[in-house]
């Protein structure tokens, strides 16, 4: 895009994920950049979510789901030279809904470390602090970090749920429109741990909200039907699209 | 108004009939059998051995059988059940072969207790050599209730929220660790309904153990697993029938012992899953 053009983060070619016979994605080619937030904006069944969880594998679980085409991460192939669960530690996922385990706030950030075999209490307790921190709740839940991670309000849970991938030091965090059930202080909330977590990570977020979009992407893409219509600097596509589609779908024309 | 208020009492009236159908003949069942079965429990009926030819005694034997029986069979079925059914709900893909394998399960919920009784006597008495045993009986009844662990459980697994599994996986948790941590947890309380439900049948049940472990009379305790033992369902059957002048209050209380019994097991538990259920 630019001069200096950085080595991509993710390179995404020729991407196809169908499920059965429809395909939700078409040939997509794109690079992600290191620390740069990438919005994905579109219409529902634009593939949007799609793409996202062919990033970190997730389509993979689904059998009917069939991929075709290569990502690779630092130059290496996702499904050829990595495991999935090794992919997805690197690669963090943010979903739609707070989606908090019924288990405690401590025990919901220490998930994923105690399955890659952390077990030193310490390191444990250290690694909830910061996520914590990272995720802008530190100071709402440090006195209770027992107590059911249900307890907490729906925004309280949606940082709960970054903070649980935070701890396990992604590159790469995937936002799959993180802010659909949360109110407009929430949404803040989240969005600038966002922009504070962008110095270290590389995000991706697929967001229904343009307006978001405009606000925390680096760069926004427009899909459209399965493909990608549209990329760029996030104020060339919000002030001079070059396509009269993503200006339509901006402005509000149709989506 | 007045009409639809009429027609919904009509409805009311005749749902509470219907319940009431159905919990009255309990009611009156577990009733009679408290009041005419009462006078006969005392310590010395529970622990000691029948005499003359068991018409006086105690049911010692019998009940201890049957804790025997129902613990063996759990054991047995519990473990194998619950795997089989994380393997069919986790693990296994949706085909022809998994789908065969589920209509033999629900098929096998509902074949009568007397073939297994006939299966377990031709393969663990005859063909395996155990013998009329404990072990023959407690692998028959656990044979019995596998259907019901398999069918329990995996019913337990399916109303763990979807969510639960992605999250895990999206954190890197493989396979089994998305199972052993994530799934299996929130589904402990419905296995549990399951193990209540089967070990109300396997104390129960006495065409299972007809042919494989039931001894008519045998008036010591057994030694291991390859003793034939008493089972209160099966001496209460031969105590009712095959044998004439037995006090009607002995024949009561050997079944009010087996409700007992039961009602125990299924109260600790309930209470187990009660306990498991608020932890979260």
């Amino acid at each position: 895009m630019t001069a200096e053009a950085p080595t991509p983060k993710i390179e995404v070619r020729d991407l196809t994920v169908a499920y059965g016979r429809e395909s939700a994605l078409r040939n997509l080619s794109l690079d992600i950049l290191p620390n740069e937030i990438l919005s994905i904006i579109g219409p529902s069944n634009s593939g949007k979510t799609s793409f996202l969880r062919a990033l970190n594998r997730m389509n993979d679980l689904e059998p009917r789901i069939r991929t075709t085409g290569t990502i690779r991460l630092d130059g290496a192939d996702i499904r050829r030279d990595l495991a999935a669960e090794d992919l997805r530690k690197r690669v963090g996922m943010i979903f739609a809904l707070p989606n908090p385990l019924p288990l405690s706030i401590f025990e919901n950030i220490v998930y994923g470390p105690r399955r890659s075999g952390v077990r030193d209490k310490n390191i444990l307790a250290g690694l909830v602090e910061s996520s914590l921190r990272s995720a802008f709740l530190w100071d709402e839940v440090k006195d209770r970090l027992q107590s059911s991670a249900f307890k907490l309000s729906g925004g309280q849970q949606q940082r709960l749920c970054i903070a649980r991938t935070l701890a396990l030091g992604p590159e790469v965090i995937l936002y799959d429109e993180p802010c659909s059930g949360l109110d407009p202080i929430s949404t803040a909330k989240v969005e600038e741990s966002m922009t504070e977590l962008r110095k270290s990570q590389t995000i991706v977020l697929v967001t229904n909200n343009t307006k978001q979009a405009a606000r925390v992407g680096t760069r926004t893409a427009f899909f459209l039907s399965g493909e990608m219509v549209e990329i760029g600097p996030t104020d060339k596509i919000f002030t001079a699209p070059d396509d009269k589609r993503t200006e339509d779908y901006i402005v509000g024309r149709f989506g | 108004m007045s009409r639809e208020g009429r027609r919904q009492t009509v409805g009311f009236g005749a749902l509470l009939l219907a319940t009431l159908l159905v919990v009255i003949p309990v009611i009156f069942i577990v009733g009679m059998i408290v009041a005419k079965g009462w006078s006969a429990l005392s310590l010395n009926f529970l622990f000691t051995m029948p005499t003359e030819g068991m018409k006086a005694g105690g049911i010692f034997p019998a009940l201890v059988g049957t804790i025997y029986l129902v613990a063996a069979a759990v054991l047995f079925s519990l473990p194998i059940g619950i795997m089989a059914a994380i393997y069919l709900s986790e693990y296994a893909k949706d085909n022809l072969l998994t789908r065969l394998i589920n209509l033999s399960i629900i098929n096998l919920a509902g074949v009568s207790s007397v073939v297994y009784g006939l299966f377990g006597l031709s393969l663990f008495v005859v063909f395996l050599k155990f013998g009329v045993s404990i072990i023959s009986g407690a692998l028959t009844l656990g044979v019995m209730t596998l259907p019901v662990i398999i069918t329990t459980t995996r019913e337990a697994l399916r109303t763990v929220p979807r969510s639960y599994r992605e999250v895990s996986f999206s954190l890197g948790a493989t396979r089994w660790q998305t199972v052993r941590h994530s799934v299996l947890p929130s589904a402990v309380p419905g296995i549990i309904t399951g193990a209540i439900l089967s070990i109300g049948r396997i104390a129960g049940e006495t065409a299972p153990i007809l042919f494989t472990v039931a001894a008519f009379y045998l008036p010591k305790l057994p030694h291991g697993l390859s003793d034939q033992a008493m089972a209160l369902p099966y001496h209460l059957y031969i105590i009712s029938t095959q044998i004439p002048g037995i006090p009607e209050n002995y024949r009561y209380g050997t079944a009010l012992v087996l409700v007992g019994l039961v009602l125990i097991l299924n109260i600790s538990a309930t209470i187990v899953r009660a306990r498991y259920r608020k932890r979260k």
